[in-house]
């Protein structure tokens, strides 16, 4: 790969460098929680979804789902990771959003460990581990602002409690906030393609824990800080940029970083104290003795393996090469990202301009529902604006009606009365431009670069409008330098 | 006592009609109304739901029908069983006023055989205690001397059976909580393998060595009930894949050519009674006699066991005893903060033992110290395992006494350690995951009774009730020619 990420991030004062290492959780998308039959479901009454055992009432058992430990498999070897025998642990902590005052997770022998994730712009960054645990209920604070500490009552919804997580666990690889955004995006792209997890980060059905500390160049790393709860890249971006300056601030005052975990205020773009290390809980993880461990054979790796769909990295090359660009091709991952390369490669395999349909990929269709859009369709509309029938703007907007209706282009721009004009009529036009700007006209001709660009645009312009927006801005900046003898 | 009929007795009647299940369980009701206040065996007598379900039975066997193998039998239920909307309290007063919305597999299981559910019997506190004197509402006493303790922590069950309220009852069983309080009140219990009956209702003590078992006063009784209550359940993950048990057809194999070993630690272990080691060396000599292959085994990592089993007990008690915390379910003592909340309920609702305990394993798993204690315990619970390996290799089943002594005073284990020393016999059994039975062996200086402990290797059940059988026969001939 060739852009490979650099290592020093705008934001931060000139000899400072930062660290990051991520914790993702996400919800695994099973049909029922991760130890009990209840379903798994987003959105519904509360505490319709509960049973004794994720309400952990007293003697109730954990029988561990299948489908889950098949999802978090599945994520572990997408991420390269060593697929183990593993045992659940218990976290003892006291919470009433906890219905056991313990969570089951995993601890010192998790199911899967020592992977890596490849990202879009070349960096690898390794994956210590990927571990399965079960969610907690979820609090509403009533009165008060609704916040813990005054409110009137708290309410406790507890259809998340037990629901299926895997915690992804990167090592401390990443240096910038662009990259830690590349490498959760690039994670996600991988849980949706594995079908892992919905990841919907809006739904907190994907969340983000950074761990930031800073160093000055050459100097050991720092003391970390970690942000919980970090529920979109943007937030992710900005809590990292604040809390590296913040500790920038801090120690060319002078002072210490505390090891501690904060939280991020979107609002006010500011992270937090919630507890210092010293505070922090000993959680006293023991193996859960309610569960057996889990003991995958080589063949249900070797089946998990061959049932692996293709990898967002291998997608990207299969694009870049169709299209005979680079992997790091800005087009090419989004297209992966969103899911767009089968349409992407179904347009360049019906004999569609692989530069046509990249542009229309990067920045005409970033839309919902545009990966339903027909290949065909999508190659018969390039052809269209490389034969000449169809302007770059006309083309946008026959392809966004395209997406809404799912109609044939052909019919789209008929309706739309576009016809482009004839070399002739584009021809006459431009001609008549110029003639009547002789001025702007003798400046274009022999003015240097820089007033040629300027003036370039004020050509168009009197061309579209005495086209009607019909002529094809491409033919007609050409038809420019011709007359200009350049 | 008027009702001297036994389990398999009663079924055989009740199922042929010769007996309606209503007399059946009103006899047993009438038996309870006499001497229940006197021995408190019961947190509760479910009398109108107990003739209901009589009825029922009665019904189905009007029909033509066949109740199943328990049919009419009364059953007292250790009160950490769950029960569909009768109270569960494991004797403590932060399950108050909580109903299960479920039933226990082995309640289940019982109803589908046909047995008639008496009552919830009185427990130490969370099954934590060797004499139900931790229970939060008040000891129960010991049917053959009103003035000591019937054993525990599965006292109640076992009072019930001794003194005739039910032929059978449920315990279980984490460190000795069946076998001792049958030995103390002079009837059979057993704890069946690790994961050979379902967990799921079990109200958790230490997870990893709870077992539920049976008490009855004959062990063609235990057997039968045994075999009711075990087998695969899909709902507890340490259940064993294997069919229930079939233990019946063993009782009547007599023990030809069997290889017996006593265990030398645990028959000369700290405090062992010299009428309890007379009574453990009698039953040697019976099964010699009746053809048994007798040697002195030595299994030396069972020194260790009481010393593990108090790390690891209360290591995963003081996690499953977490969730009581005033949220959700039993009592609440308000207070400002959801933190203080939980103290004061907490502080509220445990007993002392309860308490200690938990103070213990939390100390256990804390960090820096687990290497030391948790880890080092379930280290030992190897080696044990792998001592009892060694030793099933010479032998088909080991034989100990149950308890160091009979049945002690109330009050006379004050100190916490020597109540713990009671279990000496019982403990190694629980962290090895094997079965044990207790059989009733005569009686001791005092007059009261003396059991013995049966030990077989994992799912060994049928040889180690063939073995009880045996010496419950002996014991019946001695009684017969003295």
């Amino acid at each position: 790969m060739t852009d490979t990420a650099t290592a020093t991030s705008s934001v931060l004062p000139e000899g400072w460098e930062m660290v990051i290492g991520l914790e993702v959780h996400c919800e695994l998308h099973t049909a029922t929680k991760l130890f009990c039959s209840c379903p798994n479901s987003f959105g519904d009454e509360p505490n319709a979804n509960t049973c004794p055992t994720c309400l952990g009432l007293p003697g109730s058992l954990p029988v561990v789902n299948e489908q889950a430990v098949e999802l978090a498999m599945r994520l572990g070897r997408a991420l390269r990771c060593d697929v183990k025998r593993s045992i659940f642990a218990r976290k003892n902590y006291f919470y009433p959003d906890q219905p056991k005052d313990y969570q089951i997770s995993q601890y010192d022998l998790p199911t899967n460990e020592h992977g890596h994730l490849d990202l879009p712009s070349g960096l690898r960054v390794g994956i210590t581990r990927a571990h399965i645990e079960e969610d907690t209920g979820k609090l509403n604070h009533v009165g008060g602002g609704g916040r813990i500490h005054d409110a009137a009552h708290s309410l406790v919804d507890y259809n998340r409690a037990g629901v299926p997580l895997v915690e992804i666990v990167s090592e401390p690889d990443l240096r910038t906030s662009e990259q830690a955004k590349e490498y959760v995006a690039e994670l996600r792209a991988i849980l949706l393609a594995t079908g892992v997890s919905d990841a919907k980060m809006e739904e907190g059905s994907m969340r983000v824990d950074a761990n930031v500390s800073v160093n000055r160049a050459g100097e050991p790393w720092g003391t970390r800080c970690e942000i919980k709860n970090l529920n979109s890249l943007r937030s992710l971006g900005r809590a990292i940029d604040h809390e590296a300056l913040r500790q920038i601030q801090l120690l060319e005052s002078g002072e210490r970083i505390r090891q501690e975990t904060r939280h991020w205020d979107e609002a006010s773009g500011r992270t937090g104290t919630l507890r210092s290390k010293e505070d922090a809980d000993d959680y006293r993880y023991f193996p859960e003795p309610d569960l057996v461990p889990l003991e995958p054979t080589s063949e249900d790796i070797a089946r998990i393996d061959a049932a692996l769909p293709p990898l967002p990295a291998a997608r990207r090359a299969t694009l870049a090469e169709a299209a005979g660009v680079e992997t790091t091709d800005a087009a090419v991952v989004l297209a992966v990202q969103r899911d767009l390369d089968p349409l992407a490669l179904g347009a360049l395999g019906a004999g569609a301009d692989a530069a046509r349909v990249l542009t229309h990929i990067e920045h005409n269709l970033a839309v919902d529902g545009a990966e339903a859009l027909s290949p065909e369709h999508l190659a018969t509309l390039v052809k269209m604006e490389t034969g000449g029938e169809l302007t770059a703007t006309q083309a946008k907007a026959v392809l966004a009606e395209m997406v809404e209706t799912g109609q044939d282009p052909a019919a789209i721009a008929k309706a739309k009365g576009f016809e482009a004009l004839d070399t002739g009529a584009l021809e006459a036009i431009v001609d008549e431009v110029i003639a009547a700007n002789p001025d702007e006209w003798e400046t274009f001709r022999t003015g240097d670069d820089k007033a040629r660009g300027k003036l370039t645009g004020f050509f168009m312009g009197q061309v579209m409008k005495a086209s009607k927006g019909q002529a094809d801005g491409k033919a007609a900046t050409a038809l420019l330098r011709t007359r200009a003898g350049l | 006592m008027s009702e001297p009929a036994t389990a398999v007795e009663i079924a055989t009647a009740v199922r042929s009609g010769e007996r309606s299940a209503r007399s059946v369980v009103e006899a047993h009701l009438a038996a309870i109304e006499a001497r229940e206040a006197d021995v408190h065996a019961f947190n509760l007598v479910t009398a109108d739901a107990a003739l209901a379900r009589a009825d029922e039975v009665d019904a189905r066997v009007a029909a033509g029908e066949d109740p199943g193998p328990l049919a009419g039998v009364p059953i007292a239920l250790k009160d950490n069983l769950c029960t569909t909307g009768v109270p569960t309290t494991c004797s403590s007063k932060i399950l108050d006023g909580w109903r299960p919305p479920y039933d226990a597999t082995v309640v289940q299981r019982l109803a589908a055989a046909g047995a008639v559910s008496v009552g919830k019997t009185n427990l130490d506190e969370f099954a934590m205690g060797s004499s139900t004197e931790n229970s939060a509402f008040g000891p129960t006493k010991n049917p053959h001397d009103l003035t000591r303790v019937p054993g525990g922590s599965s006292g109640g069950s076992a009072a019930a059976v001794a003194a005739g309220f039910s032929p059978l009852g449920l315990g279980s069983d984490t460190g000795g909580s069946i076998r001792q309080p049958a030995a103390f009140c002079g009837i059979v219990g057993a704890k069946p393998t690790y994961g050979a009956v379902s967990r799921y209702g079990l109200v958790a003590f230490a997870s990893s060595l709870d077992q539920i078992g049976p008490f009855a006063t004959t062990v063609a009784d235990a057997a039968v009930l045994l075999e009711a209550i075990s087998g695969h359940d899909p709902l507890d993950s340490t259940s064993l894949p294997e069919a229930p048990l079939a233990l019946t057809d063993h009782l009547t194999r007599g023990v030809e050519g069997l290889r017996v070993g006593v265990v030398k630690e645990l028959l000369d272990a700290e405090g062992i009674a010299p009428d309890v080691q007379a009574r453990t060396r009698a039953a040697v000599e019976a099964l010699e006699a009746a053809g048994a292959k007798v040697e002195e085994v030595s299994v030396p990592a069972v020194i260790y066991g009481l010393s593990a089993y108090y790390l690891i007990a209360p290591a995963e008690a003081s996690s499953n005893l977490a969730r009581y915390d005033g949220v959700r379910y039993g009592l609440r003592v308000d207070a400002p903060t959801t933190g203080e909340m939980m103290d004061a309920t907490r502080t509220a609702g445990f007993g002392p033992e309860v308490e200690r305990r938990i103070m213990l394993g939390t100390y256990a798993l804390s960090a820096g110290y687990y290497d030391a204690f948790y880890g080092k315990a379930q280290k030992v619970r190897t080696l044990i395992i792998r001592d009892f390996e060694a030793a099933y290799e010479r032998c088909d089943v080991l034989l100990s006494p149950t308890a160091p002594t009979t049945a002690f005073p109330f009050g006379a284990k004050a100190d916490p350690l020597a109540m713990y020393l009671n279990d000496v016999c019982t403990i190694p059994s629980n962290l090895a995951g094997h079965p044990a039975i207790s059989v009733p062996f005569g009686t001791g200086d005092d007059g009261l009774p003396i059991g013995v402990q049966v030990m077989a290797p994992a799912l060994a059940e049928g040889t180690m009730f063939q073995v009880a059988a045996a010496l419950e026969a002996h014991l019946a001939e001695e009684g017969a020619s003295s």
